[in-house]
C-alpha cells in the first residue's frame, strides 16, 4: 500500500485477537489504515469482518479476552499499549466515537444534558454549570428541537433518531481531530437516517474533523466517503478513492458487495386468481396503564380500521417505520393477536373462530420472524425445529417420513440434509432464516406473513433470502405478506404495496405506482429518503 | 409523586384488613385457649377471666371489638403478661428490635455493595473468589450456629464484649453481627451480578470511550445501576430484620419483639400475636412503599403517576 502523507491516525498491521473457550478468533489480521486530517474514510465490511474490532483495539475499548499486536499512531502517539490514564487524555477529547445502537449507548439514569457535559467536565476541568452553554450550543448543532427542555430530558424521553443526534453533540463537545461513526443509522428508520446522514456530512464541512464511517451498506458511503476500505474476514481486501472504486472494484468480493442489492420486481397475479386472505376494517388495540385507584386506561389504536384482501400468488407489500403497526396487522390477520373487524381465509370467518377451530388452519397460514436468533429454540436440533409442526398437524406420519419431508423441505430452502441433526448456533444469521423459513414450508402453507425477514441480514445474504423466497412462491404459487422497512428488499418482492403510518394507511397501489408517482407527502419522504441512501448501482 | 404515596397509603390499607381479619380468625381456629394451663383451673375462675377479656362474646362481636379498639391504636390488654398491654410490650422492645435490625441492614448495605462491586470489577481473580466464597459461606451457615460461635468467641474467651444481655456499653455488637452478616453475604452477591451485567452494557463503552476516569464510569454510571437489585431485596428484609429475629434474641438475650410471636402462639396469647402481626404488616407495607419510592428517584425509567 503507498504510503498516505500527513495522515494524522497511521494502523499498520494491527492485529486482533480473541481468546475464547471455543480456541482462538482472529478477528482481524495485520490490516494497515490512514486517515488524513479532515477526510472521511469509510470501513466497509459484513457481520464478522472485523471492521468495529478495528476501530475497538484503537480505542482501547475490547473485550478483556482481546489481544492487540502492531502499531496506532494518532499523531505523535502510540496508541496500542498506552495506558488508560493516557488513552484517557486522547478518546473523548481528540478522538471521539459514535455508535450503532442509539438507545442504549446512552445511561438511561441520567439525563442528556449531564452526560453531554461529561467530556467537558473530565477534559477541559470544567463545573457541569460551566459547561451547560456548550452543551446548549452544541444541541443546537446538531439540530434539536427546543433544547432548552431537551437538555434535562432522559435518554429514555427521546427518539432513536434524537439520541443518535445527541451522540453525535457529545462527540463534538471537544473539538475532535477524528469522529469514529460504528454504524451510526443501521438502528434508525429510512428516513431518520437520511437525516443523521446530512448532519454529519455538513458537520463535517462546517468542523473539519475527518470521520471514520463504519458500515456494511457500501452504497450509503458513495457521496459521504473520499476513500473507501472493503474489509472481509479480518483482512482489508480492497482500499480506494470512493469513485474509481465504484466504477472499478477490483476484487471480487466487492464487486459482489456492489452487485449485492437485491433487483428484479414481481409481476401482479392475474385478476382472475382467487382472494386467500381479507381483512375488513381490521382494528387492533392495546390497553395502557389503568389498574386499582389509578383511573381508566388508555387505548392505543395500533391497527386503525385497515383493509386488505392478498390474493393467491400475490405478494403485499407493508411497509412503514418502526411503530406504524404493520407488524400487529400481520399477527392480527392471522388471529394471533385479538383484533375487532371482519377476517375471512378462502371461505372461512376467521374473526369468530376459536382456538380449537384455528388450529388446523395454522398449517395454512404461517410466519416467519425478522429474528433467526431468537426464534429458533436453541435446544433443538434444526430437524427438531422444522418437523415440530408436522407432529401437531400431521400426526399420523411415520418418523421415517417426517424425516422424508425434513430433508426435502431443507433442500428446498437450499440447506444440506445433514444440517437436521445440528444445532441452530452452529448456522450463521443466513442458514438460520433459511431454517426458519423451511419450518414454514413444510406444512405447504397457502398463505406466509414474513415479518421483515431479512432485516437482520447483510446485504449479500438479504438478497440470497429473497430470491428464494421468490422461488418458493413461484414453485407453490404462495401469497405472501411482506413486512418491512426496507424499500429496496420491498421493491423486489412485492406487486402490491401498503404504506403505513400510525396504525392507518395512508397510501397503497401497484409496486411500480407507488415508486414512480408516490402520492402522499409520507409516503414521499419514505421515497427519497431510501433513494437518498440506496441511489447508486454499479455502473453497468 | 405525592399523590401516588397517597393512592398508596390508601390501597395499604384494605391489605391490611385483610391481614388482620384472617390472621383473627386463624388465630381463633386453632384448639386450646390462653387459660388452658397444665393444672385445670376451677371453671368460675375461667368464666370471670373471659368475662374480662371480653372472651365471652360470640366471636364475630369479639372481631368487631378488636377493630374498633385497633383504629383507636389499642392493640388490648397481654393475656399472658398480665400486667403489660401489648402497646407497653411494643414500647419497650420494638425500639431495641430496630435499632439491631436498622444498624444490621446499614452494615450488610455498605459492605455488601462495596464487596460486590469489587468482586464485579476484578471479576475471576482471587479477590472475587474470596468474596464469592465467603458470601456463600455467609448465606449457608444459620443464625443460631453463628451466634454461639461469636458469643463463645469474643464474649466468653476473649472477653472484648459482653457475651449477651442488652444496656452494657458493646452489646449491640455480636447481635448486630449475627444478623448482618448473611444479609451482607446476599447484597454483595446481588451486587455482583448486576455490576458486571452493566459494566458489559453499551453506555459503560461510551463513557469509557469518552475517556471518563474509571472512578466515574464506576461510581458516576456503574453503581446507580447495579443498585437497583439490591434496593428490591432490603426493602422486605429490612421490615423483617427490624421486627426482630427469634433466634438472635433468645440466644443473647435481648428484650426485642421478635420472640412475642412464638412466645405469644405458643401461649394462645391472642392480642399478642395479633399486635406481631399488625407491626410486621405495617413495616412491610411501608418499607416496599420506601423501595418504590427509592426506585423511582434511582431509575428515572420508573414513574408512578
Amino acid at each position: 500500500m503507498a504510503d498516505i502523507d500527513n495522515s494524522i491516525l497511521s494502523v499498520r498491521k494491527l492485529d486482533v485477537k480473541f481468546h475464547t473457550d471455543d480456541g482462538q478468533v482472529h478477528a482481524v489480521k495485520g490490516i494497515d489504515l490512514d486517515v488524513r486530517a479532515g477526510e472521511t474514510v469509510a470501513i466497509v465490511g459484513e457481520s464478522g469482518s472485523g471492521k468495529s474490532q478495528t476501530m475497538m483495539a484503537i480505542m482501547g475499548l475490547l473485550a478483556s479476552n482481546g489481544r492487540v499486536s502492531g502499531t496506532a499512531r494518532y499523531r505523535d502517539t502510540e496508541l496500542i499499549g498506552l495506558p488508560e490514564r493516557r488513552l484517557n487524555t486522547i478518546r473523548g477529547a481528540k478522538i471521539t466515537m459514535i455508535f450503532q445502537e442509539p438507545m442504549t449507548s446512552l445511561d438511561p439514569l441520567y439525563k442528556i444534558g449531564r452526560q453531554m457535559a461529561e467530556p467537558l467536565m473530565y477534559h477541559k476541568g470544567m463545573s457541569a454549570r460551566a459547561a451547560r452553554p456548550r452543551v446548549m450550543e452544541l444541541l443546537k448543532l446538531v439540530g434539536i428541537p427546543d433544547p432548552e427542555r431537551r437538555i434535562n430530558s432522559y435518554p429514555h424521553e427521546l427518539s432513536g433518531g434524537q439520541r443518535q443526534r445527541v451522540m453525535i453533540a457529545m462527540a463534538l463537545a471537544n473539538d475532535p481531530d477524528i469522529l469514529i461513526a460504528d454504524e451510526p443509522t443501521t438502528a434508525l428508520d429510512v428516513t431518520i437516517q437520511a437525516q443523521i446522514l446530512a448532519l454529519l456530512a455538513e458537520l463535517q464541512q462546517k468542523l473539519g474533523m475527518a470521520i471514520v464511517f463504519i458500515t456494511h451498506d457500501l452504497t450509503i458511503v458513495r457521496r459521504f466517503a473520499d476513500r473507501i476500505y472493503v474489509m472481509r474476514r479480518g483482512e482489508v481486501v480492497e482500499d480506494g478513492v470512493t469513485e474509481e472504486l465504484f466504477v472499478d472494484p477490483q476484487h471480487d468480493y466487492t464487486k459482489m458487495l456492489l452487485a449485492a442489492e437485491p433487483t428484479g420486481t414481481k409481476a401482479p397475479p392475474p385478476p382472475s386468481a382467487p382472494v386467500l386472505l381479507q381483512g375488513t376494517d381490521v382494528r387492533v388495540s392495546f390497553k395502557i396503564g389503568g389498574g386499582f385507584l389509578s383511573g381508566p386506561p388508555m387505548l392505543l389504536q395500533a391497527v386503525d380500521r385497515i383493509s386488505v384482501a392478498l390474493k393467491k400468488g400475490q405478494t403485499i407489500g407493508i411497509v412503514g417505520e418502526s411503530g406504524s403497526g404493520k407488524s400487529t396487522l400481520g399477527r392480527a390477520l392471522l388471529r394471533l393477536l385479538p383484533s375487532e373487524g371482519r377476517i375471512r381465509f378462502e371461505n372461512l370467518d376467521l374473526s369468530k373462530a376459536d382456538r380449537e377451530e384455528m388450529r388446523p388452519l395454522r398449517k395454512e397460514l404461517q410466519l416467519v420472524f425478522q429474528d433467526p436468533f431468537g426464534s429458533l429454540s436453541p435446544r433443538m436440533t434444526v430437524g427438531q425445529v422444522i418437523t415440530e409442526g408436522l407432529l401437531v398437524h400431521e400426526p399420523s406420519l411415520s418418523t421415517k417420513e417426517r424425516d422424508r419431508r425434513a430433508i426435502e423441505a431443507l433442500k428446498e430452502v437450499g440447506l444440506d440434509a445433514a444440517s437436521r441433526n445440528r444445532y441452530p448456533h452452529e448456522f450463521s444469521g443466513g442458514q438460520r432464516q433459511r431454517v426458519a423459513i423451511a419450518r414454514a414450508m413444510i406444512l405447504k402453507p397457502k398463505v406466509v406473513v414474513l415479518d421483515e425477514p431479512t432485516s437482520a441480514l447483510d446485504r449479500s445474504v438479504q438478497k440470497q433470502i429473497v430470491e428464494l423466497l421468490r422461488k418458493l412462491q413461484a414453485d407453490h404459487d404462495l401469497s405472501y405478506l411482506f413486512i418491512s422497512h426496507d424499500l429496496t428488499v420491498v421493491r423486489a418482492m412485492a406487486d402490491y404495496i401498503i404504506v403505513m403510518k400510525q396504525g392507518k394507511i395512508v397510501e397503497e397501489g401497484q409496486t411500480a405506482d407507488i415508486f414512480d408517482n408516490p402520492r402522499h407527502s409520507y409516503t414521499q419522504t419514505l421515497m427519497a429518503a431510501a433513494v437518498d441512501t440506496t441511489k447508486f448501482r454499479l455502473a453497468g | 409523586m405525592l399523590l401516588y404515596v397517597l393512592r398508596r397509603f390508601a390501597s395499604a390499607v384494605p391489605t391490611l384488613f385483610v391481614i388482620v381479619t384472617i390472621a383473627f380468625f386463624m388465630l381463633r381456629l386453632a384448639p386450646g385457649g390462653p387459660f388452658d394451663l397444665e393444672r385445670p383451673i376451677d371453671p368460675l375462675i375461667i368464666e370471670n377471666l373471659k368475662r374480662a377479656f371480653n372472651m365471652d362474646k360470640p366471636l364475630p362481636q369479639q372481631y368487631m371489638l378488636y377493630l374498633w379498639n385497633l383504629l383507636h391504636g389499642d392493640l388490648g390488654p397481654s393475656f399472658t403478661r398480665r400486667d403489660f398491654t401489648v402497646n407497653d410490650l411494643f414500647r419497650f422492645g420494638l425500639p431495641v428490635s430496630i435499632q439491631i435490625g436498622g444498624t444490621a441492614i446499614a452494615l450488610a448495605l455498605v459492605f455488601g455493595t462495596f464487596l460486590g462491586s469489587l468482586a464485579a470489577l476484578r471479576q475471576n481473580s482471587w479477590v472475587d473468589y474470596s468474596v464469592v466464597g465467603v458470601a456463600t459461606f455467609g448465606i449457608t451457615i444459620p443464625p443460631f450456629v453463628v451466634a454461639p460461635i461469636l458469643s463463645l468467641i469474643f464474649g466468653v474467651y476473649l472477653g472484648w464484649l459482653p457475651a449477651g444481655g442488652w444496656g452494657a456499653p458493646g452489646s449491640m455488637v455480636l447481635p448486630v453481627a449475627t444478623l448482618a452478616l448473611p444479609q451482607m453475604a446476599i447484597v454483595a452477591r446481588l451486587t455482583r451480578g448486576a455490576t458486571i451485567e452493566v459494566l458489559r452494557s453499551n453506555h459503560i463503552r461510551t463513557a469509557r470511550a469518552y475517556g471518563l476516569p474509571s472512578w466515574v464510569v464506576l461510581y458516576v454510571h456503574t453503581l446507580r445501576a447495579s443498585i437497583l437489585p439490591v434496593v428490591s431485596y432490603l426493602g422486605p428484609t429490612a421490615a423483617a430484620l427490624m421486627t426482630g429475629s427469634v433466634v438472635v434474641e433468645t440466644i443473647f438475650g435481648i428484650p426485642g419483639i421478635g420472640r412475642y410471636f412464638v412466645q405469644g402462639a405458643l401461649g394462645r396469647d391472642y392480642t399478642l400475636v395479633m399486635g406481631t402481626v399488625v407491626v410486621i404488616a405495617v413495616f412491610v407495607v411501608v418499607f416496599n412503599l420506601i423501595v418504590d419510592i427509592l426506585y423511582a428517584y434511582l431509575d428515572p425509567r420508573v414513574r408512578y403517576d
